[in-house]
């Protein structure tokens, strides 16, 4: 047996053995994924207990370095841990901005202490991270933001506000874009820099989504004093850790909704259109277009797994996150109409047990924003056409 | 297995390409249309392909060929998809040999394999009776008469019928159209009395040609795999097709997008070169995003027929799909990007959309495999 097949027959005895029944259904609402933090309320005795047991393998990040308390996996290990988990369906024991984004940003730019500070907290699910990026008036083109930090001597002075700040709420501490230049062209005037939402002069107010939830804040810094030791990289040279930390970012939201994917949408709309005398969805146009949506979503899970491998074998363009996240944010609003038509006039209810509280169609209302956040559909597209395509004044 | 080609599978490429490019761009193509060659093809070019070891490459090198796999035969098709190079590269080296070699008998391997993989045999696979591939509908007829079968019906759309020196046959033996048991293939000698092939001169000017069996005559010998059984070997030899055509419109797209990437930033009007119009920019963007996906879903359809052959199905029905519509797209968006110029004969941007236009339809188009997928997974 090769040494693949002996880690892929222990992974299996061990998740069989330590992941308990409850974390191998599907999540049936928000409340039940796992984002950890100091503020967290574990949903149940069994989430708790699988996100500890991952942690202490340090699975809940499979690729990053054991001196960190990653799982010092391979490649080709991660991929088999990531498909045991899926064929026993097990949820994922950990969400995290800190794995997503400040992670993989502080692997390449943090110091020694920092990434001995941060790392093992976010693999352990201790802190839970937001990220302080778009302003009012810094969408887009978010290299405009305005939110300063003065230089104090042994601290950063920050003012300002950011907005649309995803569980500022819910954070313990936030990685923020801050102008430490005034005078230097955008790009080259911001800094990266980390701070405890705890301190003095932090202020959050959530804002409500058309959802009906508030998964994201305004965000107000009056005052609020930062530990120099807490800059990431150097002064003014922030924008270049911005941008690879948004590279990972939209690799993930691009990965998103299929992480989420939940009954499949033949079934949901085999329920309300039903099938014909061969077994097929009685709405013949509905089932081609379920059919083309499935066909990309499986391609799409194949691009995502030839990315990854790119990247490891030093191939990657790392622009090529854009087309991800485009391609898998555009997909996961296409599969959730298809999931509305499917789900019928039953879907539209709001208020009721019957619907889960209206979950699918929240669920298809929040799907909406995936083509913004993290960059716009439009801005990825600008970004391909630039660093992929080269393209003239793009 | 990561999804990217390996060492050696990118230096076949290289290799490919570079042949390819020297022996055989679309020039080629256009010189074999306009001179109305009667083949449709060049043979001194085959030869140079089986010299290559592309002739045999899915045959067992104990029978003479390369031993490779299906990713290989797919780089290959890809890079004939780039250059359109008209070739039995798909009917005879990848359709035929390939079939034989996995359910052939030994007398039949010996037979054939070894001269396949020389250059020096051409084979056609029949399938198709009707304008939309269905290949459960096949109908054409073989009953028992003598000590073999007679054979009844019509082929149409096969692939290199005109100039091959053997013919695979799907035939009924029992059942009725529609039916997946009762079908037996055959391989058959084209010169037998009571066949009649036209070759039919088609749109992407590549060659097929239509077969009609009237009372012909095959030895029991000729059965291919076993009678009534042939449903399975046929079901992987299409698979195999549809993967290697996948390859081929990713190789054609992405041709076809590279010229049209390059003429947006050379051609200039309104004194900008019309790349910089980002109404343009974000439709490039896109047709790059489709095609990126699609190949990755191509590699893995290859990948799964290497290694899992018999549970290749709906990849490789995701791969044709994604393959004909997003070569599709992509030849559509080069004709409309270069303007004018495109519509000219003279231009190449017109071969490709015709080759795609086959290609999409070869073997089942993107509506064909979307209800293949919703079939197998049962809505
Ligand atoms: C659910 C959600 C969660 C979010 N979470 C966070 C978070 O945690 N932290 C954070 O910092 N931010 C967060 N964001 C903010 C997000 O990154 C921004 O909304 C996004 O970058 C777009 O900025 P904007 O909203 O100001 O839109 P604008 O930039 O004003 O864009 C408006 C429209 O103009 C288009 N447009 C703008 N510029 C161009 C151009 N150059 N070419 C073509 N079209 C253009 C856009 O594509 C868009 O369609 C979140 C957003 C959402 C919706």
């Amino acid at each position: 047996m090769s040494d693949l097949e002996v880690f892929r027959k222990e992974t299996r005895a061990w998740l069989e053995k330590n992941c308990p029944p409850e974390m191998r259904k599907p999540v049936q609402s928000e409340e039940e994924i796992c984002w950890g933090g100091r503020k967290w309320k574990f949903h149940s005795e069994a989430q708790r207990v699988w996100l500890e047991r991952m942690a202490e393998k340090g699975w809940t990040v499979p690729e990053w370095p054991k001196e960190y308390c990653g799982g010092g996996l391979s490649r080709e290990e991660a991929k088999i841990l990531q498909k045991e988990m899926r064929a026993l369906g097990c949820r994922s024991p950990l969400d995290s901005f800190g794995i997503w984004m400040l992670g993989p940003a502080l692997l390449k730019y943090g110091s020694e202490e920092q990434k001995r500070e941060y790392l093992p907290q976010i693999v352990q699910g201790k802190i839970r991270w937001c990220q302080g990026y778009s302003e009012p008036n810094a969408g887009s083109d978010l290299a405009s933001l305005a939110t300063k930090a003065e230089d104090k001597g042994n601290h950063f002075l920050v003012n300002g506000q950011k907005i649309w700040t995803s569980y500022a709420d819910k954070a313990d501490w936030i990685f923020c874009l801050v102008r430490t230049d005034f005078s230097a062209p955008k790009h080259e005037g911001i800094s990266f820099i980390l701070f405890d939402m705890d301190s003095k002069g932090v202020s959050t107010k959530p804002i409500l989504l058309i959802s009906g939830k508030s998964p994201f804040c305004e965000t107000f810094f009056d005052n609020v004093e930062v530990p120099k030791k807490n800059l990431v990289g150097q002064l003014n040279k922030g924008w270049e850790i911005a941008k690879y930390l948004l590279t990972h970012e939209r690799a993930m939201i691009g990965g998103m909704g299929l992480r989420a994917a939940g009954r499949p949408v033949s079934q949901i709309a085999a329920d309300s259109v039903g099938l014909d005398a061969e077994g097929r969805l009685a709405d013949p146009v509905l089932r081609g277009k379920i059919a083309e949506v499935s066909i990309d979503e499986m391609a799409f899970v194949f691009a995502l797994e030839r990315a990854g491998d790119l990247a490891k074998a030093g191939q990657a363009n790392p622009a090529f996150s854009s087309v991800l996240k485009y391609y898998g944010s555009e997909l996961n609003k296409r599969r959730h109409e298809l999931l509305m038509a499917a789900g019928g006039s039953a879907a539209l209810e709001w208020e009721s047990p019957r619907s889960k509280q209206g979950a699918l169609a929240r669920a298809w209302l929040r799907t909406k924003a995936n083509s913004i956040e993290g960059g716009t559909s439009e801005v990825q597209l600008n970004i391909v056409a630039k660093r992929i395509l080269d393209l003239p004044g793009a | 297995m990561p999804l990217v080609l390996n060492d050696e599978q990118g230096l076949l490429r290289d290799s490919a390409r570079g042949f390819l490019a020297k022996n055989a761009p679309v020039s080629h193509l256009r010189k074999l249309r306009d001179q109305r060659d009667e083949t449709g093809f060049s043979r001194a070019l085959w030869k140079q392909f089986a010299e290559m070891g592309f002739a045999g490459i899915l045959i067992p090198e104990e029978f003479g060929g390369a031993g490779l796999g299906y990713v290989e035969a797919g780089v290959v098709m890809e890079e004939i998809g780039r250059t359109l190079t008209p070739s039995p590269f798909l009917s005879t080296a990848l359709l035929c040999a390939g079939t034989i070699a996995r359910a052939g008998s030994e007398a039949q391997k010996k037979e054939h394999l070894g001269k396949i993989a020389a250059g020096e045999r051409i084979g056609a696979f029949a399938i198709d009776e009707h304008s939309k591939h269905n290949p459960a509908q096949i109908a054409l007829s073989a009953k028992r008469s003598g000590n073999g079968f007679s054979l009844n019906g019509a082929k149409g759309i096969v692939v290199d019928g005109h100039v091959a020196d053997f013919l695979i046959v799907a035939a009924r033996t029992s059942g009725e159209p529609g039916e997946t048991k009762g079908i037996t293939l055959f391989i058959v000698d084209p010169k037998t009395k009571g066949i009649e092939t036209e070759r039919t001169i088609m749109v992407d000017s590549h060659n097929a040609a239509r077969i009609s069996f009237d009372n012909a005559q095959v030895n029991a010998d000729a059965v291919l795999g076993e009678v009534d059984q042939g449903w399975k070997i046929i079901e992987g030899a299409l698979n195999v097709g549809r993967a290697a055509v996948a390859s081929e419109l990713v190789g054609a797209g992405e041709e076809a997008f590279a010229r049209t990437a390059n003429y947006l930033k050379e051609r200039k009007q309104f004194g900008k070169r019309i790349g910089e119009f980002q109404a343009l920019q974000h439709r490039a963007a896109h047709l790059y995003c489709e095609i990126e996906i699609t190949r990755a879903a191509v590699l893995k359809a290859l990948q799964t027929l290497d290694e899992h052959f018999d549970h290749a199905g709906s990849i490789v029905s995701v791969a044709k799909a994604r393959a004909g519509a997003s070569a599709t797209l992509a030849v559509q968006e080069a004709m409309q990007m270069h303007g004018g110029f495109g519509m000219t004969d003279e231009f190449d941007i017109g071969f490709f959309m015709k080759r795609v236009r086959v290609g999409q339809e070869l073997f089942g188009d993107s509506n064909f495999h979307a209800d293949q997928l919703a079939r197998l997974n049962r809505y």
